[in-house]
């Protein structure tokens, strides 16, 4: 019975090898390149302390406390308190799990709708390809934070009509992404075997074509995310996003503007938080940037 | 195909795509809130209140109708009434354009000349200290806040050094140029108020300096690669060969090769300097665009957000257009 | 005053790459009289091109110079500063490339990249310069008038490589180095240029060193041959006597590659490959390829030894 399981394993792996092998040498250039790891390193430590925030918060970061407001960082207050006694550094961790969520959900519909959209046009081609290339035009036609502004101030800011906003506007760089692959792909000799076999075209999208568009796809997520970060927080820097006692950090500096001066750790701190996280992310996606630059795949 | 006709063409399509921009931001303003004045006036206002007020703006009317309405007034230049200041939405966006104007020319200036040298030193001495510097000054200019960066700096060469004028445009004691263009620093220059000019620049390093970071960021990564690329090439050893000084192999004959690629980077800089203004006119209170934007949005002023925007829309399209003529006069390849 | 206007001693070149030392120059030694137009042939990767630019101190990190004197007209370059070094450099030392096209700034016009070099030694302006930037076009056979305001893409290979030329000649330098400067022409316009080069040279005296890998173009030009292989000096002699009487294996191996008319026999080439200089063979570099390898030539390198007085050959075979 162990002999016939270790027989499947090893004619399963065997089957896959190139895929292993291709797979080692992107981890192999991964830790070669320092700077991607770093990037790693600092993007899986903020997912951590998201995903445990609520485990290691020392206070409640919504939790006011008049007595212990306007102190400055301190042992007992890593990062001061603010103008509501509320600890800084709870705030910060807590906000965490905020920017995460709204990342992932933000990727998930802003990459779901593009792919699909993407997809369909570079599928069919013409007629549903004009329409979208000129409905991304229009989009793209404003700069992105404006047009995040435009829908997050309609909807009313919170942190559910965030997420909306930013992926109402991130959508158009998956959408053409998705449909010059597809375009590629419908091109291919084994869509057109499929086809003879009998293959429906909702089979071929589902089952052929959007599996091969998910990979660039979720290359440009990831080096979209800091963006996504940076955008929210903007947001909520302007009041149009999400929200006071909510901790997001765009919000929190916002909140510490008027005590700048004196009070400069209310600001700050928030403000190092998004920038580490951006930092992270960036040089994640310039590190897969460069490991997917076929002349560096030596 | 022929330089003309990709002109013609690219117009046309701005055209109508400026069209789908108007009907987005009607949407936006008209379809998504339910009710935009009775969010204006306050929640608890007599609905016979809310009733008259909308018949007064016209907003009883269906739909398509307001949209065919804004529509022709889009056409011939009227942007409707702000609510906040009563005055033509048009007007208003004349009276603050210039300042962001103003603000993003500085800043591409800045980054331009801070971008070049950094990238050109950076490539020079590659791999000493300077180029480190200037990468991890790079990757971070893309990273931080801009708003974020701009209170920062506020904070430290304002309050606690000193060196700086605060927020706004001119100090408080200072008698503002005479207005012909709406742009401070040029109104000074022209009408020789100097002290004006002066004040205006300190008051406007900072915030140019900060809005101009990513693109000085941007444009000294492209100059460095671009430049690194250009000092091995064949013509460059020619050059040291004939016993050429090193400061002339690298002004006078790597650089100009260089700047090639570094020129086509800058037009794209500018699509993040419009929302960047947003927010840096935020932070050092300039009466710009995006400042009139934000509030408009804030106290749901839905003429000026819909004016305002579609004109930030159309500013935005035109440089983008302007940018990809340059391409395709330079490369025919770019006329698809 | 010796007669020598270049000697070379012992002169190594290493390169740091990621794969390890490349020792591209083992330790070479030669001399360039004055008014002789030397030769050095090599196949690719023998170190011919590192020679010139080892000469002309323009070994840029990852390479490095390690070891050597280069005495040129009585100065040892190894030991002068920068500054000093660009002196010579477009002066008394000129250089010609193998890829012309490429060699020519593209957003200079022609004639300010020859104004460029005459000004500097005349210590004039460019505007000054014009009528002998137009005289140094004339005499490579270009149409000055229409030459000098172009762009190097608006040449031809040929045309390209006589402004080449012309650039270098027109400082009337002492030594003129040409690394390969008919490799990207065409056989024909080879001819042209070679022919010009050696017109050119005859008349204004000038010591040449031509680096090819071609032996028919060098048998034309040049009075004496150095053999060069995976960075050694393996043979120098004058040309006559190095095609009557050739010593080393390779150079006989050379000699025997070269298709000859009439002949229709199959090709001889050397078997083997050029060694990787990162790990290269010890002892003698060419005994893994060499017919008459004996032990000793796997232990011992062999120094380059003067068989006659005019012949050199690196060889262990003659002692």
């Amino acid at each position: 019975m162990a002999v016939v399981l270790k027989e499947k394993i090893s004619q399963f792996v065997e089957k896959r090898r190139p895929v292993f092998e291709d797979w080692k040498h992107t981890l192999y250039l991964w830790r070669r390149t320092k700077l991607a790891t770093i990037g790693t390193v600092i993007v899986l430590i903020f997912v951590a302390i998201a995903i445990i925030s609520p485990f290691i918060v020392p206070y409640n970061p919504l939790g006011q406390n008049m007595n212990q407001r306007l102190q400055p960082p301190s042992f007992q207050h890593f990062f001061g308190t603010d103008q509501f006694g509320r600890d800084i550094f709870s705030r910060v961790i807590s906000g965490a799990m905020i920017e995460v969520e709204i990342i992932l959900i933000v990727s998930v519909i802003s990459g779901g709708i593009g792919l699909i959209l993407g997809v369909l046009a570079g599928y069919f081609g013409k007629v549903v390809d004009e329409i979208l290339m000129r409905a991304t035009d229009m989009f793209l036609a404003f700069p992105g934070l404006i047009l995040a502004m435009a829908f997050a101030a309609m909807l009313g800011p919170s942190l559910v009509n965030t997420i909306i906003a930013i992926s109402l506007v991130g959508w158009t760089v998956f959408a053409r992404l998705a449909r010059a692959e597809a375009m590629r792909v419908k091109n291919q000799p084994y869509i057109e075997a499929v086809t003879a076999l009998g293959a429906s075209k909702k089979r071929i999208i589902t089952f052929h074509v959007i599996p091969m568009c998910i990979s660039p796809v979720l290359v440009q997520l990831t080096l979209r995310m800091g963006t996504v970060i940076l955008t929210a927080a903007s947001l909520g820097f302007l009041g149009l996003g999400v929200r006071p006692p909510l901790p997001e950090w765009g919000a929190m500096v916002s909140d510490g503007r008027s005590f700048l001066l004196d009070q400069w750790w209310i600001s700050t701190f928030p403000g190092i938080a998004i920038a580490i996280v951006v930092l992270g992310f960036n040089l994640l996606g310039d590190g897969l940037r460069d490991i997917m630059d076929p002349r560096l795949r030596r | 195909m022929k330089l003309g006709s990709y002109i013609v063409k690219r117009s046309l399509l701005m055209l109508l795509v400026m069209f789908g921009v108007l009907a987005i931001v009607f949407a936006i303003v008209h379809v998504i809130p339910a009710d935009p004045v009775g969010a204006l006036l306050g929640g608890n206002a007599p609905p016979a209140v809310v009733d008259r007020i909308k018949t007064q703006l016209g907003l009883n009317k269906p739909l398509f109708d307001q949209f065919v309405d804004y529509l022709w007034g889009v056409v011939h230049g009227n942007l409707g009434t702000s609510l906040q200041s009563g005055r033509a939405v048009a007007q208003d966006i004349m009276e603050y354009f210039p300042v962001t104007l103003q603000l993003s020319v500085m800043a591409i200036l800045i980054s331009i000349f801070l971008g070049i040298f950094l990238g050109v030193f950076s490539a020079v001495y590659r791999n000493k200290w300077i180029d480190h510097f200037s990468r991890i000054f790079s990757i971070l200019g893309v990273s931080m806040p801009v708003f974020w960066t701009g209170l920062i700096l506020l904070l430290v060469f304002y309050y606690i050094l000193g060196w700086l004028p605060g927020t706004g445009q001119l100090s408080l004691f200072v008698i503002p140029p005479d207005r012909i263009t709406g742009m401070i620093l040029f109104d000074s220059l022209i009408t020789g108020n100097w002290a004006a000019l002066w004040d205006g620049l300190r008051h406007i390093i900072l915030p140019a300096t900060v809005l101009g970071y990513s693109a000085t960021a941007s444009i000294a990564r492209i100059t460095r690669a671009s430049m690194l690329d250009v000092l091995t090439q064949d013509y460059i050893r020619t050059a040291k060969a004939k016993g050429l000084s090193k400061s002339i192999v690298i002004y006078r004959h790597a650089l100009k090769n260089a700047l090639i690629p570094v020129v086509t980077v800058i037009g794209l800089t500018f699509g993040g300097l419009l929302e960047g203004a947003v927010l840096t006119e935020t932070v050092f209170g300039l009466p710009g665009l995006g400042r009139y934007i934000v509030n408009a949005l804030l106290v749901l002023d839905y003429p000026a957000i819909m004016g305002g925007t579609l004109f930030i829309a159309l500013i935005y399209s035109l440089v983008n257009l302007g940018v990809d003529l340059i391409y395709a006069t330079l490369d025919p390849r770019m006329r698809t | 005053m010796s007669k020598n206007l270049l000697e070379v001693k012992n002169l190594k070149v290493v390169f740091h790459t990621y794969r390890g030392t490349v020792h591209a120059l083992d330790g070479i030694s030669f001399d360039v009289k004055k008014n002789e137009k030397l030769g050095i042939i090599g196949e690719t990767g023998c170190g011919k091109s590192v020679t010139s630019l080892a000469i002309m101190r323009l070994i840029d990190l990852p390479g490095e110079i390690t070891n050597g004197e280069i005495i040129f007209d009585g100065k040892d370059i190894m030991k002068l500063s920068e500054n000093l070094l660009n002196d010579i450099r477009g002066k008394d030392i000129s250089m010609i490339f193998q890829e012309p096209l490429s060699s020519l700034n593209p957003v200079m016009k022609v004639g300010f990249q020859i104004g460029e070099s005459i000004s500097r030694v005349k210590k004039s302006s460019m505007k000054e310069s014009r009528q002998d930037v137009l005289d140094a076009l004339e005499v490579v056979g270009l149409d000055p008038k229409r030459v000098i305001d172009l762009y190097p893409h608006e040449l031809s290979g040929g045309m390209a490589q006589r402004v080449m030329i012309s650039m270098a000649l027109s400082t009337n330098p002492k030594l003129m180095i040409a690394d390969e400067p008919t490799s990207a022409l065409d056989v024909t316009i080879q001819a042209q240029i070679i022919a010009l080069l050696d017109d050119l040279v005859s008349k204004m005296r000038n010591t040449v060193i031509l680096i090819t890998h071609d032996l028919g173009v060098a048998a034309q030009f040049c009075d004496r041959i150095l053999i060069m292989y995976a960075g050694n000096v393996v043979e120098n002699a004058k040309t006559d006597e190095l095609f009557e009487n050739p010593l080393h294996p390779y150079t006989k191996g050379l000699l025997k590659a070269i298709p000859k008319i009439g002949n229709r026999g199959k090709l001889v080439g050397i078997p083997g490959n050029v060694p990787d200089l990162v790990n290269p063979p010890t002892g003698c570099r060419f005994h893994p390829r060499c017919p008459y390898a004996m032990e000793i030539c796997k232990i011992e390198k062999p120094s380059l030894k003067m068989e006659t007085s005019d012949h050199g050959v690196a060889c262990h075979l003659y002692g």
